[in-house]
């Protein structure tokens, strides 16, 4: 009979044992990340919960409702809130807000599009508890959303790169050919048009909404084609914010007004939410009892987004210019989107006089005439 | 057309010089008998540490230094669970990968959406001004200057030196090297050091020169893509850099294209690379077999 050699080895179990202990311990601390909390003190205060895809610093999407949440805790001192980030769309934000409900959560935000399910299968199990959800169309007896027309601070922004554009060619990078993004694109490339009508914007999709590397070499390829003044639409505008500044390019902005300090010498302006006031007036009114759900929209009047700061490389007249048009929006003399506008095709989408409504501007799937490129179907 | 090819190169060049170390890394690995999966955890340590000590100290080469130390310590659990303990090679390599995640996460935390100095392009005087050429490889930064240099180094190390001979002895049969007076675990775990010490280089391309930012992430499966090229070049520090240039052309050339508004949809044009990488393995398949390591396929299961 032979003889099967023995070899000394380590029991596979402790091996085994690593392995796990590095994917949990890997695991444990994504959560740990994920989970900050604050531990509940006095029970009259409103617990307001706040639920984020991406990290709240990002400077972006995630931090514009974080500074909106921080803002209205300081202005109601009534009010306590607890946050979570870093959160998939997936059902773990079931998970997360149920934790909330059970800490005294009264008022939730989803703020991610992905949430909006998930919202609404937690709302049916908590009627006590009310979810308003960013940017959703569907809502539940407990569930509204709320949204605001952003495209008005792109199209003023445009017309600042307008005028600063030497090549007449704006860059952006937008992560999917969603309406949100397109309205973006639209606006920034009529206000741009209004005052230079050579202008054409170059688009870039990265396919994701968080992608630094991605979505700098997207930048890059921009600026290569001769681009000179870059703007985006991602999560968080970072990396695209950089890599104009690093290129010696100009940088428009997007989310948040905060971001002008990885542009200093290239930042032109942008458009940048205010979630403050609104948050605010949610809590007071859940508080007093007098919610009503439904669809929440905003325009320039709101307040619920603004025109960020302008930078030092925007001089005075092309200041007074765009403050000029966005007296006129304010004082509805003007429609951003309103006739006539064509499509890049030389399709005529508004007609002459025409002011479109906000529904039919949330259903956008084409680009106007001066952006280059079809929109991916 | 001239000019957009000079586009895609140079784009291949300034977005892959990342992927780049991490391949250079894993190629090193690999020879000596050892697949890191875990690449994509040492790249995020190297970014994540190497941004944490740019931030506090604002010091490039001690950011350097840290990122590869990070990435280097990173693989020498996986060598540790590897060599020593006999683990899985693909399951250590994935707890690895885990591990970094969840660390870079944790630590990285509250450096998201800060700002750091970081490391800028530097064109070469005179030779960044030939036409063509030029702008395609002398307007990038210091560390991709540096893969210039590291790849050819690497296969002259791998190739003439005796230590690369011992390095591919080791990778191609334990015993044999064993037999032969070398120390096989030793020169293995050297070789996963140094492979997660590029890795932890090419991490913090990523986060202190093409980016400037740091989050939770943000390497993106690019370790996985250079243990992918890895095997496309069939283990060959030369033929790797090629394959990172054509990956990275690949993307360079989709995004070029969308700049210039085609109307193919770039959710498909995103596929290009891995098309790319799918057609060469199938076209180059059978070579591949006998460039493999030995030891790559074989559990050495003797004394030390």
């Amino acid at each position: 009979m032979r003889k099967r050699t023995k070899q000394t080895r380590m029991p596979l179990g402790v091996v085994g044992l690593i392995v796990v202990f590095l994917v949990s311990f890997g695991i444990l601390l994504r959560g740990a990340t994920a989970q900050e909390k604050k531990v509940p003190s006095k029970d009259e205060k409103l617990k307001v919960g706040f639920v984020y895809v991406g990290p709240r610093d990002d400077y972006g999407y995630n931090y514009a409702h974080d500074q909106g949440r921080l803002c209205m805790e300081k202005k109601l001192g009534w009010v306590e809130t607890l946050h979570a980030e870093n959160i998939p769309e997936s059902a773990d934000v079931e998970r997360v807000m149920e934790q909330m409900i059970r800490q005294g959560a009264k008022l939730i935000f989803p703020t991610s599009y992905g949430y909006l399910d998930p919202a609404i299968n937690v709302a049916k199990r908590h009627n006590d508890v009310i979810f308003m959800h960013a940017g959703g169309f569907k809502t539940a007896p407990n569930l509204g959303t709320y949204w605001a027309y952003i495209y008005n601070a792109m199209y003023l922004s445009g017309i600042a790169a307008g005028k600063l554009t030497k090549t007449n060619k704006l860059g952006f990078v937008a992560a999917h050919p969603i309406p949100q993004v397109l309205g973006n694109i639209n606006a920034l490339t009529l206000g741009a048009r209004s005052v230079n009508p050579k202008v054409e914007t170059h688009v870039v999709f990265t396919g994701g909404w968080y992608n630094p590397g991605k979505e700098a070499e997207a930048a890059n390829s921009l600026v290569d084609l001769g681009v000179d003044v870059l703007t985006q639409h991602q999560d968080s505008p970072i990396a695209v914010v950089q890599t104009a500044e690093k290129r010696g390019v100009y940088a428009v902005g997007y989310h948040s007004k905060d971001l002008q300090k990885f542009a200093p010498k290239g930042w032109l302006t942008g458009a940048s939410w205010n979630w403050c006031n609104l948050y605010a007036d949610l809590a007071k009114e859940v508080k007093d009892g007098k919610w009503k759900g439904g669809h929440r929209r905003g325009g320039l009047e709101t307040g619920y987004f603004e025109l960020a700061p302008f930078g030092a490389a925007v001089p005075n007249d092309v200041r007074d210019m765009v403050m000029k048009k966005r007296k006129e929006i304010l004082d509805g003399k003007y429609v951003v989107f309103q006739g006539p506008v064509k499509d890049n095709k030389g399709t005529l989408r508004v007609k002459a006089g025409e002011k479109p409504t906000f529904e039919r501007i949330e259903q956008m799937d084409w680009f106007v005439e001066g952006v280059v490129g079809t929109v991916p179907k | 057309m001239f000019l957009f090819l000079q586009g895609v190169l140079t784009g291949a060049v300034r977005s892959e010089t990342s992927v780049l170390y991490a391949t250079l890394g894993e190629t090193l690995g690999e020879r000596a008998g050892i697949t890191n999966l875990g690449m994509e955890g040492c790249m995020l340590m190297g970014a994540c540490l190497g941004f944490v000590t740019m931030a506090h100290t604002d010091n490039l080469a001690l950011s350097m230094m840290a990122a590869a130390l990070a990435g280097g310590l990173s693989s020498l659990i996986h060598a540790f669970l590897v060599v020593t303990r006999r683990a899985n090679q693909l399951a250590s390599g994935l707890a690895l990968m885990f591990f970094g995640l969840g660390v870079t996460g944790f630590i990285g935390r509250p450096y998201v959406g800060m700002k750091i100095r970081g490391l800028n392009e530097l064109p070469i005087p005179y030779l960044s001004e030939i036409p063509f050429v030029g702008p395609i490889l002398f307007t990038h930064d210091v560390l991709t200057y540096l893969t210039y240099l590291l790849t050819p180094l690497l296969w002259v190390f791998l190739f003439y030196t005796r230590w690369g001979l011992a390095v591919r002895a080791v990778g191609e049969n334990r015993t044999v090297a064993y037999a032969s007076g070398l120390r096989p675990s030793l020169i293995q775990y050297l070789a996963v050091f140094f492979g997660g010490m590029l890795a932890g280089l090419g991490g913090a391309h990523l986060s202190i020169a093409y980016t400037h930012m740091w989050v939770e992430g943000m390497t993106a499966g690019r370790g996985f893509i250079a243990v992918a090229l890895v095997i496309f070049s069939m283990w060959h520090p030369l033929r790797g850099m090629l394959g990172t240039l054509l990956f990275g052309g690949a993307i360079a050339f989709q995004l070029q294209l969308q700049a210039r508004g085609s109307r193919i949809s770039p959710y498909i044009l995103d596929m290009t690379p891995y098309l790319l990488t799918l057609a060469v393995l199938l076209l180059w398949g059978r070579t591949r077999k006998h460039a493999m390591p030995e030891g790559l396929k074989a559990v050495f299961e003797g004394v030390d």
